[in-house]
Order: C-alpha cells, then sequence, then structure tokens
C-alpha cells in the first residue's frame, strides 16, 4: 500500500526519535534523518546541518525515488539502500517500509560496514514502529482531527500577510 | 497527502506547479522566492540544464507562521514541462496536497497546454486520484504577449471545472501571488 498522507503521534515520534539517535551514536555518524517518499522530513539527529534541511530532504526523496525507477528498467523492485561516496562526507540511504527513507550522513570516523550493520538494526525497528503508526491511521476517527473552521480562517489571515507583493 | 507531526506539531503541504514547457513555472517560483521575506523562505534549488530548462524540479520551502500552534509549512515544486521528462514529473507529483496549472496564452502553445492537462490527468491517474478531488488553481500566463488566445476559450478547454483561475505576466509578477494564495488557502481548507 502506498501511504501519502499520514500523521505522527506523540508516542510514534518519541519511538523514532529513540531508534535514530540510537543509531547515531551507534554508528559514529553525524547525522541521521528520517523522511517520507514525498521529501517530508519527519525527524532528525545529529550535529545542526549548516544546509536547509527541508530542501536536503526533497533532494533525497527526489534521488531516492529516481534510483528507484532505475531499479525498475533493470528489473528489480527498488534499490533498498544508496551509498554516495564524497572524499571526507558520505551518505547512506535507506528504504523503511514503503514511504520512508532514513538518511545518514558520516565521515571519517567511522566505516561504511558500521553504518550499514547499524542501520539494518534501525530499519527493523523503525519498520515495528511505522507499522504500527499505519495500524492506528486505519482507525483513526475523527477526533483525532484537531482542525476546525477557526483553523481554516486563521490560516487564510497567514497567507494573506505571507503571500503578498 | 499532507504530513502533520502532532509531536513536533508541524504540517507540511506540497503543491506543485504543472504545465508545458516554458509556460512560466519557475518563473512563479522565482517570484515568489524574491518577494517573500528572508525569515520565511528556505533555499531555492533548481535541478536545471545548462540552458535554463528544468530538469527534474524546482523545490521553494515557505513557512507560514504558527497556526492554531501548528507550525505550518508550503512545500512548492515544479515539474519538467518538457514531453520527454515524464518520468520526473509522476514522481514529483507523489504526495500532492495542491496543484497549480500554468498555462501558455500565446496561441502557438494551445496544443502545448492541452497535451499537458492530459498528461497531468493521466499521472494522477496513476496515483488514484482526480484533479476535481484536489485543491486546483490554472493560470493563464504571457497575458501580455501578442498573438494569445482568449481566456473563454482556455478556460473552456482546459478548466470545464472551473476551478479559479487568474491572469498572470509571471515574470513581472502579475497574478502570481493571487493563484498561490487561491491553491494554499484551498489546501489549509481541506484539513480542516
Amino acid at each position: 500500500m502506498v501511504r501519502t498522507n499520514w500523521k505522527v503521534f506523540e508516542e510514534d515520534y518519541w519511538a523514532i526519535s529513540t531508534t535514530i539517535q540510537e543509531l547515531l551514536k551507534n554508528s559514529n555518524a553525524t547525522s541521521v534523518l528520517l523522511l517520507d517518499k514525498t521529501g517530508q522530513l519527519i525527524s532528525s539527529t545529529g550535529d545542526p546541518p549548516e544546509f536547509d534541511m527541508y530542501s536536503f530532504a526533497s533532494l533525497c526523496a527526489a534521488d531516492f525515488e529516481a534510483n528507484a525507477q532505475l531499479a525498475k528498467l533493470i528489473g528489480e523492485r527498488d534499490f533498498s539502500t544508496l551509498y554516495h561516496q564524497g572524499s571526507n562526507e558520505s551518505m547512506y540511504l535507506a528504504r523503511v517500509e514503503n514511504n520512508i527513507i532514513l538518511v545518514i550522513l558520516f565521515d571519517k570516523r567511522t566505516t561504511l560496514g558500521l553504518v550499514r550493520l547499524r542501520t539494518k538494526k534501525a530499519v527493523d525497528n523503525l519498520e515495528t514502529v511505522i507499522r504500527q503508526l499505519y495500524d492506528k491511521l486505519e482507525y483513526e476517527n475523527e477526533e483525532l482531527n484537531e482542525f476546525g473552521e477557526d483553523f481554516a480562517a486563521e490560516a487564510e489571515l497567514e497567507i494573506d500577510t505571507l503571500f503578498s507583493d | 497527502m499532507s504530513l502533520i507531526n502532532y509531536s513536533s506539531r508541524e504540517i507540511n503541504v506540497k503543491i506543485v506547479y504543472y504545465g508545458p514547457g516554458l509556460c512560466g513555472k519557475t518563473s512563479n517560483i522565482q517570484y515568489i522566492y524574491e518577494k517573500v521575506s528572508p525569515d520565511t523562505k528556505g533555499k531555492l534549488i533548481t535541478l536545471a540544464t545548462e540552458m535554463d530548462r528544468t530538469l527534474f524540479f524546482d523545490f521553494l520551502p515557505l513557512e507560514l507562521g504558527k497556526v492554531k500552534g501548528f507550525k505550518t509549512r508550503f512545500h512548492l515544486y515544479t515539474v519538467p514541462g518538457q514531453v520527454y521528462y515524464d518520468a520526473s514529473r509522476k514522481l514529483i507529483l507523489r504526495g500532492v496536497d495542491g496543484i497549480v496549472f500554468v498555462a501558455d496564452s500565446q496561441k502557438s502553445r494551445y496544443d502545448a497546454n492541452i497535451e499537458s492537462i492530459y498528461n497531468l490527468h493521466e499521472n494522477l491517474a496513476d496515483y488514484n486520484l482526480k484533479l476535481d478531488e484536489i485543491p486546483f488553481a490554472i493560470q493563464y500566463n504571457k497575458r501580455d504577449l501578442p498573438e494569445i488566445i482568449s481566456v473563454d476559450e482556455l478556460e473552456q478547454e482546459l478548466n470545464p471545472q472551473h476551478s479559479p483561475a487568474f491572469e498572470a505576466v509571471a515574470v513581472k509578477g502579475d497574478g502570481v501571488f493571487d493563484t498561490l494564495k487561491a491553491v494554499a488557502k484551498s489546501v489549509l481548507r481541506n484539513l480542516s
């Protein structure tokens, strides 16, 4: 199932945060980010990056998706992991469930082997959390929606202020 | 399609600018980037060829501020308009919350507009989406040029569902914010 519309609740968020913080520590990486396949950043941990994280997340999602299309052309479902090697900084990307991407940024203080090993365990943990989250969304009721008419009215005022010549 | 994070109290929504090649999608985003205050915008990402044709997408994150305690962000994307890049267009539509179709008003681009809107319908169908179920606005761009088609004629062919429509000269900024506001409000009304 391809889920494109979803919500992250408090307890899931903390379960996700704990897992990516552990991954950061165990793999000796510099930063770990979790995003969905539409490029939305869900959570991040590690050194505060000097770049715009939202732009970074959108490019990671595009990178992953472009590679998934390449995989299909050669008869694979997708590439479940990607590795980009730089002279100082490198990136490792791994698919979590169908719709989530885990991105690990690391430098020479660690090795690809260690990052790959720790990521595998983190992906297993995250898949459990994400599946629970999906189950919850299947049974979501109206009460979970905190947005009402006030939200739309307030949002429209903000939009008029922000988007003006 | 939006991501609502109840823990960090954030809402992220995705708006995609669609349309034929050289219709002015990137011009819309560039104008918005120039005009919004620096503290509300992120980095403008452009994946373009050396000839300034969009290769994959343009991306601009905008922060609306807090609405009912939720930090609300708009992620604006453009698709590459050239027919050749259909696979890229399809990828960018994934998770879309609102669409702006930028039509080129010039007579010579009439067929390209029609082809592009059909392509939009087809690509949405791949995600089990229909255009009339998604917040949508249409922009008739390049109204300052000679040899243009009347808005009535464009409406008839491209906007039979009578979604909000705006005349524009995107390079000068005319109509750019009106179009964005219409679709952004519609997206947020959809959430409430």
